[in-house]
């Protein structure tokens, strides 16, 4: 299973006797899963034991892909979503605009073909744009860098 | 829905029963929203030292109400859009939006500290309360190029403006630009990209995209005035004079209208009303639509609750 400890929104877990804080922070400002995160860890922290369970959300520092451990880039490809290629640091100065499609190499993660395009920048999540692969013809997400 | 899901009984492969679940030992919460005043860790930092929470809280309605009042135009294209790949981007761009909507619309309630949260700011306030930019209430009357146009000037500006927020003395205010600087990126490249196809595409789609850069184009001025809480919070290390950023967003605007082979209108902007306009709570005809649509379920059944 492909946790949010993997995909980097845990940011801290504080357990102090029956008591418990974890601080997560959502992947981008308008992420409609994060209440959904909120209360699945608030229920399985309540059945694991803790009588006390506080669940924050911080928006900063900005949840960046980078955050997503290895095992969590494997486990995308194992639920046919494409990783995330380095984000890296935020250059200085303006930000420059890219006119064209993104020429990094993404894999199929079906069929593992390099040969793969994208059709649209927004996917059904917002952390996810379109892509499809050339050799085997499947669509899939790819997990876009931020 | 049946009886209480208990926690024992919980399957955490359903994403809606946590959901459920939570209706049942939480407050009651609105139809409308989910509180993320409670949530939101950085939104009760305090106000930083020297600052007039008053103009906070008026320059978190400013760029919360901008963010806002475009997430809503921006909805409008659901199941309306050319494709269903924009339909999703455009959708995708309001929720960005309304994310960072919510958390300043949150910020400013709580500075306020008039007991409004941000269902109260987003539904319950009238045109002349809302403090957003005219830009960003304009109508698409679902023109494609129209919703291009606006979101090309809107997230050039919005992108300079939260660049420079990133080192805000407010925690709040810094959040947000640290994730919205990485959100507009993505909007900017989008909305640029369809410029240059339409602009850079048949005659009837550089005519019509030529066409919807002059109507948007009147309403660009006014990103560059600045307002007294701007100037004053711009002057404490909180806000951003957005006089400021009118050169690099130039600069944008003149490199995709070239490469889009477009023409730079050189229509003059609207102007002001006794120097007052959208900062000051002055609105165009459309924002009454914008507001009729988007409040009127709250409005209808006030404090409902799912």
């Amino acid at each position: 299973m492909l946790t949010l400890e993997d995909l980097g929104v845990v940011r801290g877990v504080e357990a102090d006797g029956d008591a418990v804080t974890v601080t997560i922070t959502p992947t981008y400002s308008g992420c409609p899963a994060i209440e959904v995160m909120r209360d699945d860890l608030r229920a399985q922290l309540t059945a694991a034991g803790f009588a006390r369970v506080e669940v924050r959300t911080v928006f900063s520092p900005a949840w960046s892909t980078d955050w997503i451990s290895e095992a969590g880039k494997r486990k995308l490809v194992e639920h046919g979503i494409a990783p995330p290629d380095r984000a890296g640091a935020r250059p200085t100065g303006p930000i420059p605009l890219t006119l064209t499609a993104p020429t990094a190499v993404v894999r199929c993660p079906r069929c593992g073909s390099p040969a793969t395009e994208e059709f649209s920048r927004f996917g059904p999540t917002a952390c996810t744009a379109l892509r499809r692969c050339v050799a085997c013809r499947e669509p899939f997400e790819h997990m876009k860098e931020i | 829905m049946s009886a209480h899901l208990g926690v024992e009984e919980h399957d955490p492969t359903n994403a809606y029963q946590s959901l459920a679940d939570s209706i049942e030992h939480d407050d009651p919460r609105w139809a409308f929203g989910t509180g993320v005043e409670d949530v939101q860790a950085e939104i009760t930092s305090p106000v930083p030292d020297g600052v007039d929470p008053a103009d906070l809280a008026a320059y978190c309605l400013m760029l919360g109400d901008d963010a806002l009042i475009c997430s809503q135009r921006l909805a409008e294209w659901v199941s309306n859009a050319p494709e269903l790949e924009e339909d999703v981007a455009l959708a995708n761009t309001a929720l960005d939006l309304l994310g960072q909507a919510r958390v300043l619309l949150s910020r400013a309630g709580h500075v306020e500290g008039a007991e409004r949260d941000e269902d109260v700011l987003a539904y319950l306030r009238a045109e002349p309360e809302f403090r957003n930019v005219a830009l960003a209430e304009l109508p698409d009357d679902l023109d494609f190029a129209r919703a291009v146009a606006r979101l090309l000037l809107f997230s050039t500006w919005r992108l300079a403006l939260l660049h420079r927020l990133l080192d805000s003395r407010d925690p709040v205010v810094a959040a947000v630009a640290g994730k919205g600087v990485k959100e507009l990126t993505y909007h900017r490249d989008y909305a640029a990209r369809w410029t240059l196809r339409l602009g850079d595409g048949t005659d009837e789609s550089h005519r019509r995209m030529q066409a919807a850069l002059n109507t948007v184009w009147p309403y660009l001025e006014e990103l560059f005035r600045t307002s007294d809480v701007e100037r004053r919070l711009a002057g404490a290390g909180v806000a951003v004079d957005p006089a400021d950023v009118r050169d690099e967003v130039d600069a944008v605007l003149d490199e995709v209208i070239t490469r889009a082979t477009l023409t730079r209108p050189t229509i003059p902007g609207i102007g002001t009303i006794g120097g007052r306009s959208g900062r000051q709570g002055l609105h165009t005809e459309y924002l009454g639509h914008v507001l009729a649509e988007m409040q009127s379920l709250a409005r209808q059944h006030p404090g409902a609750t799912w």
